[in-house]
C-alpha cells in the first residue's frame, strides 16, 4: 500500500477524477436519452468517490472514506427517485428522450 | 437540539398514521405537532444544547446557535402555514394523503439540518434530505404531463447541481484535510492555501447559488414552478429558498470565514445578473406561477446582498427579509390557489374583475403584493430597507442603486396584477374560498401589517 502510495503522485488522482466528472458533465450536456444522463450523473458522483479515498488515503485520515458511504446511499436514493419519476413519465408519454419534456417553456 | 429529533419522529409517526387509519385526523396532528415542536425550539432560545448520543457528543457535526434557532423557527412557521393549506388542497386525494405530509415534513427536516450543520457532510445530507423530497413532491401529479416534466427536471439539474457540490467538498477536503468548520477555519489562518481549496469554494458556491435559483443558474426554476402542483411551488419558494440562504450564509460566516473577498467579484456579477434579468422577463409573463417564478429569482438576488456585505454581521437582515418574502408569499399562494381553482386558469386574466367579486381577497393580494415590492409601511419595505443600509455601510453603493432601480422595476408587474383585479370586468365563474385558506391569508397580512408597523423587535432578534 505504502508503495503504491509512493509511486503514484497524488495529482495523478486529481486529474483523473477531474477527467471522470468532465466526462459525466459532458454526458449529461449531451446526451438526449434520460437513461444515459442518470448514468453520467452517477459517473460524476462516483468520481467524486474516487477523489474523496484518494485524498484519504494519502492524508492519512478515514473521513473521506466514510464520507463516500454518505454519497452511496444518497446516490442510491437519489436514483431510486429519478427511475420512478423517469417511470411515470414513460407511462404516460412512453418515450424516455428528454427532447420530448418541452411542456413547459418561457 | 431536540427541534431536529422531533420534527423526525413527527415524519415517522405521520406514516404509521397511514397504518392506524388515522387520515381524518392527520393535518390537525401534523400541525399540533409542529406547534409543540416550535414550542421546544423557542425553549432551547437561552441554552442551546448541543446534539449528544450517549456520551459523544456531536458538536463537531450539527451546532445549535442564535442564527440556527431563529432559523428553524422561521421554517416551522412556513411549514405550519403551508400544512394549513394542505388539508383542503388534498382533500380529493386522501388515500396518499400521509404519505404527502410525511415527505413535506422530512424536508423540513432537511432545512432544518441546513440551518444548523457544523460539518460539510452534514451540509450535503441536509440539502440532499430537503431537494429529495421536494423531487418526489414536484412530480407527485403522476397522471399530469406537467408536473412529471417538472419534477423530473428538477430532478436532473438538482442531481446535476449536487455533483458539483460534492466535487467542491472533495477538493476542500483534499486542501484542508477535513470536513469540520474548526479546522477548515484553522487551515484557513495558515499562511499557504492551496489553489485547490479555492476552487472547491467556487464549485461549491455555485451548487449553493443552484439551490437559490440565482442567474445564470435559473433556468431550471420558472419551468419547475410551473409544472409543480401551486402547494409544492409554495414550499419551494418559501422553504427551500429560505433554507439556502441560512445554508450558504451560515458556511461563510462559520466555516469560510474571511473567503468573501475572493468570492466577490462573483456574487457581484452574479446579484446584477440575478436582479436585472429576472426583472426584465418577469414583465413579459402571461403565467402568474411563472410570474411569481422570476420574483421569486428577483428576491434572490436582493437576499444575495446579504451574502456580499456578510463583513458587518448580516444576518439579522437576511432573517428579517427572509421572514417578510416568506408570509408575503405564503399569503399570496392561498389566495391565488383558490383563485386558480375558481378559475380552472393560472393566467393573469384568472384574476380580472376579483375586486368586484371578492373585495377583501383583492384587497389582500394587493398589500401581499406592495409588501413583495417593498412599498412602505409594509414588512417587505423594512427588509429591503435594512438589507441595503447594511450594503451600503459595507460599501456597495453602486449595487444598491442598481437594486433600488430593480425595485421600481418589479413594481411594474406587480401592478399588472393588481390593475387586473381592479379595472378588467368580471366574468361569471363564482371564487370560493374556503376556511382554511383564509385563515392562513389572515394570519398572513396581520404578520405583514404588524411587522411592518413594529419591525423593532424581530430586527433585534439576531443581534
Amino acid at each position: 500500500m505504502n508503495q503504491t502510495l509512493e509511486a503514484v503522485p497524488q495529482n495523478w488522482y486529481l486529474i483523473l477524477s477531474t477527467l471522470l466528472f468532465c466526462i459525466g458533465v459532458i454526458g449529461v450536456l449531451f446526451r438526449r436519452n434520460a437513461i444515459i444522463i442518470l448514468m453520467c450523473i452517477e459517473l460524476m458522483l462516483n468520481s467524486v468517490n474516487l477523489l474523496l479515498v484518494a485524498f484519504s488515503a494519502y492524508a492519512g485520515n478515514n473521513d473521506g472514506q466514510v464520507f463516500v458511504f454518505f454519497i452511496m446511499v444518497v446516490a442510491a436514493a437519489e436514483v431510486a427517485v429519478g427511475l420512478a419519476l423517469l417511470m411515470s413519465i414513460y407511462r404516460n408519454i412512453a418515450s424516455t428522450d428528454i427532447n420530448v419534456l418541452n411542456k413547459l417553456k418561457w | 437540539m431536540s427541534t431536529l429529533l422531533y420534527t423526525s419522529l413527527l415524519g415517522l409517526c405521520c406514516m404509521l398514521a397511514e397504518v392506524l387509519n388515522l387520515r381524518k385526523l392527520l393535518v390537525p396532528l401534523v400541525i399540533i405537532g409542529l406547534s409543540f415542536i416550535f414550542w421546544v425550539n423557542f425553549q432551547e432560545w437561552n441554552t442551546p444544547s448541543d446534539l449528544t448520543i450517549g456520551p459523544v457528543s456531536l458538536a463537531n457535526m450539527v451546532m445549535f446557535d442564535h442564527f440556527s434557532i431563529a432559523f428553524s423557527g422561521l421554517a416551522i412557521i412556513i411549514a405550519i402555514l403551508l400544512f394549513i393549506l394542505s388539508a383542503n388542497y388534498y382533500s380529493n386525494e386522501e388515500k396518499n394523503l400521509s404519505d404527502y405530509l410525511s415527505i413535506l415534513i422530512f424536508a423540513l427536516v432537511g432545512a432544518l439540518v441546513m440551518f444548523s450543520f457544523a460539518n460539510l457532510a452534514m451540509l450535503f445530507l441536509g440539502i440532499e434530505i430537503l431537494s429529495i423530497s421536494i423531487y418526489i413532491m414536484a412530480g407527485s401529479r403522476r397522471f399530469d404531463k406537467r408536473s412529471n416534466e417538472s419534477g423530473f427536471k428538477y430532478f436532473l439539474m438538482g442531481a446535476f447541481a449536487s455533483g458539483f457540490l460534492l466535487f467542491g467538498i472533495a477538493l476542500v477536503y483534499g486542501a484542508a484535510g477535513s470536513f469540520e468548520f474548526s479546522k477548515i477555519t484553522q487551515y484557513l489562518n495558515s499562511s499557504d492555501i492551496h489553489p485547490m481549496f479555492h476552487t472547491g469554494v467556487l464549485l461549491i458556491l455555485f451548487a449553493l447559488l443552484f439551490k437559490v435559483s440565482a442567474v445564470p443558474f435559473h433556468f431550471w426554476s420558472p419551468d419547475v414552478y410551473e409544472g409543480a402542483p401551486v402547494l409544492i411551488t409554495a414550499f419551494m419558494s418559501t422553504l427551500v429558498k429560505v433554507a439556502a440562504f441560512g445554508a450558504i450564509y451560515r458556511l461563510f460566516n462559520t466555516a469560510f470565514v474571511g473567503i468573501i473577498p475572493f468570492t466577490e467579484p462573483i456574487l457581484y456579477a452574479v446579484i446584477i445578473a440575478t436582479l436585472f434579468v429576472s426583472n426584465a422577463i418577469a414583465l413579459q409573463q402571461q403565467n402568474v406561477k411563472r410570474m411569481l417564478a422570476y420574483s421569486g429569482i428577483s428576491h434572490a438576488g436582493y437576499m444575495l446582498i446579504a451574502i456580499l456585505s456578510m463583513i458587518n454581521k448580516t444576518d439579522d437582515a437576511l432573517y428579517f427579509y427572509s421572514v417578510s418574502y416568506a408570509i408575503a408569499t405564503i399569503g399570496l399562494f392561498a389566495l391565488v390557489i383558490s383563485t386558480f381553482k375558481s378559475n380552472m386558469s393560472e393566467q393573469f386574466e384568472a384574476f380580472n374583475g376579483l375586486s368586484k367579486k371578492n373585495p377583501f381577497a383583492a384587497a389582500a393580494i394587493t398589500i401581499f403584493l406592495l409588501s413583495m415590492a417593498g412599498i412602505p409601511p409594509l414588512a417587505g419595505f423594512f427588509g429591503k430597507y435594512n438589507l441595503f443600509s447594511e450594503a451600503v455601510s459595507a460599501g456597495y453603493i453602486n449595487l444598491v442603486i442598481i437594486a433600488v432601480i430593480n425595485s421600481a422595476i418589479s413594481i411594474y408587474y406587480y401592478f399588472k396584477m393588481i390593475l387586473a383585479m381592479y379595472t378588467k370586468p368580471a366574468d361569471e365563474k363564482p371564487l370560493v374560498i374556503t376556511g382554511s385558506y383564509w385563515t392562513v391569508a389572515v394570519i398572513c397580512l396581520l404578520l405583514t401589517i404588524i411587522i411592518g408597523v413594529v419591525p423593532d423587535s424581530l430586527m433585534q432578534l439576531l443581534r
